[in-house]
């Protein structure tokens, strides 16, 4: 019902255009904005990667339902949209992930074992941000945005911006979904990177479900136009096509090294899990959603793609497959032999100094553990 | 040979439920293979297996409840399984009470241990054992501490203890609200739980071995089998816990009257001919509950709630139309919201969409809550009628009969009418006799002569 003064409903809007390189059938199509051309090499290394990232996300749920992890927050079906986003990053790109990010990490060089260490409660992160240029897990919803627009801006002061040098330009990406598309800190961060022009882009992964709300409570527009009233643009991608995820985050993060500003993208996917361990959600959605969505596996389709087109065989897949289970292990035999945090963690890590009164506390401590017949762990 | 003790799968889940195994003794099972459906407070999840190797023995059976740290499955090599007893090596995990009845340190166990029912709520001390661990861990939280002279631990006494009874009897609290609701007193018995605390079955056998309705036992305490004891939890304990807050807090009054129901059935027919209820369910409950919305309207005091605390009656402008709805796990009632603002065919959807989803078990905590008024439907068990509870936050309940052929007098005849009997409870203390009667009274108008719906 179109308002003679205040025109349409944003709902009667046409629907919005998702850019695709892959369809869920394995065919290849292209975009005029977004046409990149892939080697054998690079399609293969995709395909390899989503399928280690799976595993690693099977195994670290199947790690907390032995009680080996207090919780995990699964990626199932979201492995195109991290992979696409992490590999199209340069080394020198700064990112802020959410607590789901295990894709971006395995791209960013993160050993899984040490996602493991945060989920199994024993440190609370063990990652060098600076080694890897991604920031350490954000539990927080979409606090992580608010880091991101800051940091960008302080590349921005730092010149690191639209000199034209390759190596030098950096971008900043802030991850977050769509649940935290609605809270006050991804906003702000909006009008700050808009007003600033920060070198950032927001990468949302619009998973449909924010724990148990669907994506209809979030929002009556498609999420990548609300970019549009901030004063930046937003673009929607199909997130479960890495060809399409990676053509348009590399697009996206070159614009924002040259300067012009930050974006947008809704990485339009579907969280084939639960929220986390804790969720359930057989609860609250329907069996046929799952079903509907799974004919749109990320990995099945690169996979058509690439065997009809003679660019994988079965020594290739089941060379994958063997990796990923050596993945497998590797990640129990390492996840049982992490140890424990020692108490000292206490006064070793927090300050940089260890002041007298500091020194004072450890030692009435140490005499207080020694009381107990069994050493404290 | 592995044990697989029950993990924490929520964050902070003290238990679990067993409700399915998927493998037996003798599979042979690979790493992250399923082996087990559990159900949390929260979720029904299923575990992988940690180990890889032959199922030696499960530890737990389908339908116990389980403390999060109890082994529940063994895997291992065949061989181990031929060992009486699993002698634990490195880790103090006791064996299971079906194979070693009592740990040397516990006293006897009293001589019905093997049928003992096992009441989940108290920790399964002395008793015959789900599984594994004997006394509960969490008892034994305390470190121990070094010695030091002058110290004595004071409650701490090791071993079957000499009774030197203190004038207060040890006991945990369950076990004292177990006692005090049976009448007895603990003082008075010798106790034989561990550390010389009064035990559940020492309360039990000094009341005569009655055991209390709410206690949660989970197998037959008969020893010819002929009774068996469900436990009180989920569905059912809330059902219990509502029904009972209901009762003894709103008086009820409960009126009925038997209607002439034949223009209704009728009317049912005609509308299951019409296009607009091709795909939905139409019955004489789709029509009671139109009935009940309009005779809501007029009479709004039906439709309110008693706020305790305010001191205030709450009257609705909205009509939350609760369905008590039978389902495999107990009473539910989710109810429609806004009722009063749906078309009849709306009505009928939402109806059939909630009867459906509690069926399957789907029905989310929001449906259950903000309930303004229920009608619950007997007459599908042949049921004429009944005494109903409100459900509480509320403050009327009709319960809608079968309906049936029965004489009735039309004039100076008596023909054949399809009669039913609609019975309601009120909550007397702010709804007279005057109002429910009237109320009653228009539902039943409405059922007798659907026609005069233009008349509201």
């Amino acid at each position: 019902m179109s308002d003679p003064v205040f025109g349409p409903a944003p709902e009667r809007a046409p629907d919005p255009e998702l850019v695709q390189l892959l369809t869920p059938e394995g065919e290849r199509v292209h975009h005029p904005g977004f046409d990149v051309d892939f080697t054998p090499d690079e399609l293969r290394g995709f395909y390899r990667d989503m399928t280690l990232v799976r595993r690693l996300d099977v195994e670290a749920t199947a790690l907390q339902r032995h009680g080996e992890l207090g919780l995990w927050a699964q990626l199932l079906g979201q492995e195109a949209a991290q992979i696409g986003a992490g590999r199209a990053l340069a080394p020198q790109d700064f990112v802020f992930p959410t607590y789901r990010e295990h894709g971006v990490a395995w791209c960013r060089g993160v050993d899984p074992v040490r996602l493991l260490s945060l989920f199994r409660g024993v440190d609370q992160g063990s990652w060098d941000p600076a080694e890897h240029n991604f920031a350490l897990y954000t539990i927080v919803i979409g606090a992580q945005t608010l880091h991101a627009t800051g940091y960008a801006m302080g590349v921005q002061r730092d010149g690191l911006v639209g000199t034209g040098d390759p190596d030098r330009d950096m971008a900043v990406v802030a991850h977050f979904g769509d649940g935290a598309s609605s809270q006050g800190d991804v906003n702000e961060a909006f009008v700050f990177a808009a007003s600033y022009n920060a070198p950032v882009v927001f990468f949302c992964q619009n998973n449909q479900w924010a724990i148990s709300e669907p994506f209809e409570r979030q929002s009556r527009i498609p999420l990548y136009r609300r970019a549009h009233g901030f004063g930046f643009p937003g673009v929607r991608v199909d997130g479960n096509d890495v060809l399409a995820t990676y053509a348009v985050m590399k697009a996206a993060l070159q614009r924002a090294r040259e300067g012009q500003g930050p974006i947008l993208i809704e990485a339009y996917t579907y969280r084939m899990g639960a929220h986390t361990t804790t969720d359930d959600p057989t609860r609250y959605r329907l069996s046929e959603d799952l079903e509907h969505w799974k004919l749109k596996d990320p990995i099945a389709r690169l996979e058509v793609y690439l065997r009809r087109n003679g660019m994988a065989d079965e020594a290739f897949t089941a060379d994958v497959a063997a990796e990923a289970d050596a993945l497998g292990e590797r990640m129990r035999r390492e996840c049982h032999a992490l140890p424990d945090p020692s108490p000292h963690d206490l006064w070793d890590l927090v300050h940089a100094e260890k002041t007298a009164e500091l020194a004072a506390q450890q030692a009435e401590y140490d005499a207080h553990a020694a009381s107990f017949e069994e050493a404290l762990s | 040979m592995n044990e697989f003790k029950l993990p924490d799968v929520g964050e902070g889940l003290t238990e679990a439920e067993i409700v399915a195994w998927r493998v037996k003794e003798g599979d042979v099972v690979a790493i992250n293979d399923v082996v087990v459906e559990i159900e949390t407070a929260k979720s029904i999840v299923e575990l992988p297996s940690p180990y890889a190797g032959h199922v030696l023995a499960l530890l737990a059976a389908e339908g116990d409840t389980v403390e999060v740290g109890t082994p529940i499955i063994r895997i291992g090599e065949p061989d181990a399984a031929t060992a009486p007893t699993s002698a634990p090596t490195s880790e103090p995990v006791p064996p299971p009470a079906s194979e070693v009845p009592t740990a040397p340190a516990e006293p006897p166990v009293s001589s019905a241990s093997g049928t003992d029912p096992i009441d989940t709520n108290v920790p399964p001390e002395g008793n015959a054992t789900l599984v594994g661990y004997g006394p509960k861990q969490r008892a034994l939280k305390r470190r121990a501490r070094k010695a030091t002279p002058g110290e004595v631990a004071a409650v701490v006494v090791p071993g079957p203890v000499e009774p030197s009874r203190p004038a207060r009897a040890l006991a945990k609290p369950l076990v004292r609200r177990l006692a005090r609701d049976l009448g007895v007193d603990l003082t008075a018995l010798e106790p034989t739980g561990p550390k010389g605390t009064v035990s559940k079955e020492d309360v039990l056998a000094a009341a005569g071995g009655v055991a209390p309705g709410v206690a949660a036992p989970r197998v037959s305490a008969d020893p010819a089998g002929r009774e068996t004891r469900e436990p009180v939890k989920g569905v059912r304990k809330n059902m219990a816990a509502a029904m009972v807050s209901s009762a003894f807090t709103a008086p009820h009054v409960s009126e009925w009257v038997t209607v002439d129901a034949t223009a209704t059935v009728e009317l049912v027919d005609r509308l299951r001919e019409r296009r607009e209820f091709a795909d939905v369910k139409v019955s004489p409950l789709l029509v009671v509950a139109r009935a009940c919305l309009l005779a809501l309207r007029r009479n709004p005091l039906i439709n309110s709630t008693w706020d305790e605390a305010a001191q205030e009656v709450v009257v609705k402008q909205y009509v939350n139309l609760g369905i008590a709805a039978a389902t495999p796990r107990g009473l539910v009632v989710p109810n429609v919201k806004d009722a009063h603002a749906l078309s009849l065919v709306e009505l009928a959807q939402a109806l059939e969409t909630l009867t459906t989803t509690a069926r399957e078990g789907r029905t989310q905590p929001a449906d259950l809550a903000g309930g303004s008024f229920t009608i619950t439907n007997v007459g599908v068990f042949g049921v004429d009628g009944g005494t109903p509870i409100i459900n509480p936050g509320e403050s009327a309940i009709l319960c809608l009969g079968a309906i049936r052929p029965q004489p009735w007098v039309v004039g100076d005849q008596v023909v054949p009418r399809q009669a039913m009997t609609l019975s309601l409870s009120f909550d007397h203390r702010h709804i007279d006799g005057a109002t429910g009667s009237r109320f009653l009274a228009d539902v039943a108008g409405l059922v007798s002569d659907p026609a005069t719906a233009l008349l509201f």
